[in-house]
């Protein structure tokens, strides 16, 4: 449906976005997530019009839609601070893009009820968008995206704005309705959890680039990169150096030597003696695996049931029992290799 | 008993203490208060008074005045319409281009278009007459283009739109400035062009705004005065040069004050719509945008756009403002009569000329002497308006349920035109007229709500604690204002200082009315010079103007620079 390709753009000299690649298919919901001022925000507005790129095209359905003008795209958008309109009421504010379309007054008045009905504010019609609460109004905000029947959402941090009890709640309906309507999405957050919970995959934006591609799933099991690790915040990432040669190839296991000990880790890829790499600790206790991190308790937090202990080295792991502090410890996770 | 006694006893010592505080709370009050209300119950209530008891009489309310003062509020209100009309189609493309837009010289050129608000109209008269009057550069520099303009309603319109513009950019463009462009996208994404996103979302969130700060332009042309009559003539009545000419050519002073009230109550009228509009607006909460809306114009529409409304704005706002102090110094005319040929260059002949008096008669004063006169009145109102504007100030700072109901009362002279002021000073010290007070009265009855509404929020802004510090540790209360407050308030008295010192230099409608004519100020000097024929009057009346230009803007720059640091309080 969408295509993207070959994205370039410059913010103010200096290059943001960098030979940028990803298709959208048929009611799939994508997400695009990167740190703040990683131009993700920057992507939505090309796709949506509002800005154009360097050089790259961005194609619907195989046609180009750069000489398209945003108003003729058909491309429900919808903002992180809901940008309604504070001089008109609900009923308005969702029946504008359908009033822009020329639409009968039956079609409108029966489009905007079904919308409301969609987000579930039925009856909300003739209130004032300013007296509703945030939530209220993302929700209005969606419906008024939804009225026009689009070929493509796009979601900018919509729930940006929101408490997580609020946001949870939101994120299960948006996932209702985009499933329902067959809509297909491309939502940007910096918010892995929001992420994880409403995309059907996930592209990592990174220094311009999409460094990481894939299922929810996947990419939380592979992170690949050092950086998609720590921005997932997956556990530990250590630095090593490979001590030993790759015995067998079967099952790639390396010996790496790190300031926080010696660990016995399988790697994808091929690396030779003396040569650096990345590890990633998962923190999760695990007494099948052979590898160990340890030291002294510095600090326990009490974290979802569990205790998230920090060790005096930096190291954290999330132990069913809180140790006693400056007790030294040793705890089993799984290690892994990164790129 | 005994117990029930003494607990009487300092019932009774409570509620006299009490009292005491109350009487000597009052007191005080009654001191601030005591100078500022006699002033305007002398200079403006009464005066008041006179006209009302003018007007409401049977000799006055006939039907030949009603149809008088009728066809002049008509055509009083159709040119404020029209002048407002035209200033919004100037004002709000240049409130999105200064909303909207990034390129070099912005700020110059916001700056440039804020100048002719704070200028004396003589000065804008006469700057407009040295542009496209028949004296003027362009009439004999580039005849092809001239056409008559002095004399013309497009006189008076585009002088007011040079006048006014800057309110519409100020108050739209602040609106626009802080509309989130979120909402512009977002209606762009629902399908609405350009044009529907302008109308639907942009002008109709802003409605509120534009329509308070057209309300606000339209009372200034509605009072207008000096533009009219200097740039229009007297053809040209609108209530105020009707005022002017019934109380002054006419000698009919009961019109005059049938005119004046009616002027009065139509401006209450639009001030309580202003109110009404702005309280309204700043309860409908605009979505505030965070980041910054400015880009550079990118499309080959913004480019033609940006680039028409720079030339425009600048050449709009600059040419007269130049062309004022060129004029003065550069000699067009034939002199005929004097040496039979076209003269052309540079002269300071007009600056000498207004040392010398000409006539050689005794009861015609040297034009520099007016310079003099300016500056002494303009003195006397600086004092005037600060010992009348300090109490009245201190007392508005820790308001009471008087001060609540005498703050509009204060504020009333504001709302009145100052032609009816000085018209108000006619009726009322008619015996006096020669005496050389009533016009620094008169000024400072203009200058006095801006003094009060400078020190105000200053005096406000000053802690209690300090002043309580001060007297726990000695001072009495004079040594505490001595060593506390006027330490504090010595920016926002200059500001005031300057502020009353400008008004009083450039007024022009009162001034018209009462100033003596053997001691005339600049303004009236400039407009003695405009109404008489001759090449060198004119070009006199340029000197004088370009001098009230150059005082002004002096003035003006003080006022910036002192309130620079605090413009939080203003």
């Amino acid at each position: 449906m969408l295509e993207v390709r070959h994205i370039f753009k410059t913010y103010e000299g200096s290059p943001l976005l960098n030979d940028i690649s990803f298709k959208v298919e048929t009611s799939e919901t994508i997400c695009l997530l990167g740190a703040s001022g990683s131009g993700k925000s920057t992507l939505l507005r090309m796709i949506a019009g509002l800005e154009n790129p360097n050089s790259g095209s961005i194609l619907f359905n195989g046609i180009d839609l750069a000489s398209k003008a945003p108003h003729l795209r058909d491309f429900g958008l919808v903002f992180q601070d809901y940008a309604l309109f504070p001089h008109l009421n609900v009923n308005d504010n969702v029946a504008f893009g359908l009033k822009m379309r020329h639409l009968g007054q039956n079609e409108i008045d029966k489009r905007v009820v079904n919308s409301l009905e969609l987000v579930n504010l039925g009856g909300f019609g003739k209130r004032k968008v300013t007296d509703l609460s945030g939530g209220e109004q993302q929700r209005i905000a969606l419906a008024r995206a939804l009225a026009i029947r689009p070929r493509l959402l796009m979601f900018d941090e919509p729930l940006g704005a929101l408490d997580k009890k609020l946001k949870d709640g939101l994120l299960n309906e948006l996932r209702t309705i985009l499933h329902a309507t067959k809509i297909p999405a491309i939502y940007v957050t910096h918010d892995q959890e929001e992420a994880s919970s409403i995309a059907d995959r996930i592209l990592i934006l990174h220094d311009g680039q999409i460094i990481r591609e894939g299922t929810p799933g996947e990419v939380w099991a592979n992170p690949r990169s050092a950086y998609v690790a720590e921005f997932l915040g997956l556990g530990n990432v250590l630095e090593g150096e490979v001590v030993s040669e790759m015995m067998n190839s079967e099952d790639g296991r390396l010996n790496i030597k790190t300031e926080y000990g010696l660990f016995d880790v399988p790697c994808k890829r091929k690396i030779s003696k003396g040569e650096k790499t990345k590890l990633l600790a998962r923190p999760f206790e695990d007494r099948n695996e052979l590898n160990a991190i340890s030291g002294r308790v510095a600090d326990v937090i009490f974290h979802q049931e569990r205790y998230k202990v920090v060790l005096d080295n930096g190291l954290y792991a999330y132990l069913d029992a809180a140790p006693n502090i400056d007790e030294k410890i040793s705890v089993k996770v799984k290690v892994e290799c990164l790129a | 008993m005994s117990y029930s006694i003494s607990h009487g006893d300092t019932e009774i010592a409570e509620k006299l203490g009490k009292l005491r505080v109350l009487v000597t709370l009052w007191f005080k009050r009654i001191l601030l208060w005591l100078l500022p209300l006699s002033f305007l119950i002398v200079a403006f209530f009464f005066p008041l008074s006179r006209i009302l008891g003018l007007t409401f009489d049977l000799n006055t309310l006939t039907l030949e005045n009603f149809q008088t003062a009728f066809h002049v509020l008509l055509f009083t209100l159709y040119q404020a319409i029209l002048s407002t009309l035209i200033t919004l189609l100037l004002g709000l493309p240049s409130a999105y281009l200064f909303a909207r837009f990034d390129f070099r010289g912005k700020s110059v050129l916001r700056a440039l278009t804020a100048v002719p608000f704070m200028l004396p109209t003589v000065v804008v008269a006469a700057a407009f007459n040295s542009l496209l009057g028949s004296s003027g550069l362009i009439h004999n520099l580039f005849p092809h283009f001239a056409f008559q303009f002095i004399g013309t309603l497009t006189a008076i319109l585009l002088a007011h739109v040079f006048y006014n513009t800057t309110i519409i950019i100020r108050v739209v463009g602040n609106a626009f400035t802080s509309l989130d462009t979120k909402l512009e996208q977002a209606a762009r994404s629902l399908g609405a062009d350009f044009l529907h996103v302008l109308w639907n979302v942009s002008l109709s969130i802003l409605r509120p705004a534009i329509l308070a700060a057209s309300i606000l332009v339209f009372l200034f042309d509605f009072t207008s005065f000096g533009v009219i009559l200097l740039l229009g003539g007297s053809q040209f009545s609108t209530l105020e040069v009707e005022i002017y000419l019934q109380s002054v050519k006419l000698l009919n002073l009961p019109l005059a004050s049938l005119l004046s009230i009616i002027q009065l109550i139509c401006t209450i009228m639009v001030s309580v719509l202003y109110t009404r509009v702005v309280t309204r607006s700043t309860t409908q909460t605009t979505p505030r945008s965070e980041s910054s809306n400015l880009r550079k114009p990118k499309s080959l529409r913004e480019r033609i756009f940006v680039v028409t409304f720079v030339i425009l704005l600048s050449s709009f706002f600059f040419l007269p403002l130049i062309s004022l102090p060129v004029r003065s110094l550069f000699r067009l005319e034939a002199d005929r009569g004097q040496r039979g040929e076209v003269q052309y260059g540079f002269t300071t002949d007009y600056y000498t000329e207004l040392f010398i008096n000409r006539r050689g008669s005794v009861f015609y004063v040297p034009p520099i002497k007016a310079t003099l006169n300016s500056l002494t009145y303009a003195s006397a109102t600086v004092i005037l308006s600060l010992l009348l504007g300090f109490p009245a100030a201190i007392a508005l700072a820790k308001p009471t349920r008087l001060e609540k109901i005498l703050d509009p009362l204060i504020m009333l002279p504001l709302g009145s035109s100052a032609v009816m002021l000085g018209l108000g000073f006619i009726v009322t010290f008619g015996r006096w007229l020669t005496s050389p007070l009533l016009v620094p009265f008169a000024h400072t009855l203009v200058a006095l709500p801006f003094v009060i509404r400078t020190l105000q929020p200053a005096i406000a802004s000053i802690p209690q604690r300090l002043r309580q510090a001060a007297s726990s540790l000695g001072a009495s209360p004079f040594e505490v204002w001595k060593t506390i407050d006027f330490p504090i308030l010595r920016r926002a008295t200059l500001a005031a200082a300057t502020f009353a010192f400008t008004i009083s230099l450039g007024e022009f409608g009162a001034t018209l009315l009462i100033s003596r004519p053997e001691s005339p100020t600049i303004p009236i000097a400039i407009e003695r010079f405009l109404s008489q024929p001759g090449g060198l009057n004119y070009g006199q009346a340029m000197a004088m103007a370009s001098i009230l230009m150059l005082l002004t803007t002096v003035s003006i720059l003080l006022i910036e620079k002192i309130r620079l640091p605090n413009t939080g309080e203003f």
